[in-house]
């Protein structure tokens, strides 16, 4: 069976799909990334749709559910490369992905999750002080 | 007046169907010399109505044609099926509207990518979607 490869890097999941999702595709993809953040324990998934020509509203919807998924599980979604005429399409078809960072990149989508991360970090340290000082 | 100059019928009844239609329809869109971007809104509206085609009427024949009006080409995509059909058009069409669990994005916004919508539907005998996309909009 097919299956969407998902790289660990670093502090990050990496997945790059190179090949036209179908329906059933994308739904093992949604699933093995959820229970892999939740294995691994990463803050960041990027996800690079670069060589994907067509996203239409039911991939639109699994990438929407990938975001929210993984937010619940405290880690950061952010797409990158999305082609410009997929950019045009999802719009107008009326689907324009509200719900999931995106980043030109893969390097800038690194460095997004990095500074979201990073921004977790410096506001958790700041909780600590508070308590101490209580 | 619409010419058409090739056809080609593609039978789409899996799932697995889905992807060989896909780039079928993306084979005649660039043999016209179709824009990167109608191509995309072209096969993403296509990609929609054939998802609504399995989930409602289990499949069905859909129909890539060249046409012609005057000096402008474009695709004429047919999708037919002998489903269940569709009681009330006017609520289909409308957007977040949906008998399953999708968004209820896959008509309206099939509507709003391609130059020309048409659909056909009988309850109880099927129904009928043809859309076009000229290349010069």
């Amino acid at each position: 069976m097919e299956r969407i490869p998902i790289l660990k890097l670093g502090a990050f999941l990496l997945v790059t799909i190179q090949i036209d999702l179908y329906d059933r595709l994308a739904l093992d993809l949604e699933e093995d990334l959820v229970a892999m953040v939740e294995k691994t324990s990463v803050k960041g998934v990027l996800i690079d749709i670069s060589a994907v020509g067509i996203v239409d509203s039911f991939m639109g919807k699994i990438l929407g559910n990938i975001g929210s998924m993984c937010k619940l599980l405290d880690a950061e979604t952010v797409v990158v490369g999305m082609q410009p005429a997929v950019a045009i399409t999802l719009v107008e078809l009326g689907l324009p992905l509200k719900g999931v960072y995106t980043a030109l990149n893969v390097d800038k989508g690194m460095e997004l999750l990095r500074s979201k991360i990073e921004i977790e970090d410096i506001v958790e340290a700041d909780d600590d002080d508070d308590t101490s000082l209580n | 007046m619409i010419l058409p100059l090739t056809k080609d019928t593609i039978q789409v009844y899996r799932e697995q169907d889905v992807v060989p239609f896909r780039g079928r329809v993306k084979e005649y869109a660039v043999k016209i010399k179709m824009g990167l971007v109608g191509q995309t809104k072209l096969i993403t509206a296509a990609s929609e109505i054939v998802r609504n085609m399995l989930k409602y009427a289990n499949g069905g024949e859909t129909t890539i044609e060249i046409v012609s009006r005057g000096r402008d080409n474009g695709i004429r995509l047919t999708f037919d099926d002998k489903g269940p059909g569709i009681a009330d058009i006017p609520l289909a069409m409308k957007d977040g509207f949906s008998t399953g669990r999708s968004l209820g994005l896959g008509l309206p916004g099939t509507k709003r990518l391609v130059s020309e919508f048409d659909i056909k539907s009988e309850p109880g005998s099927g129904t009928t979607v043809t859309i076009i996309m000229w290349i010069n909009g």
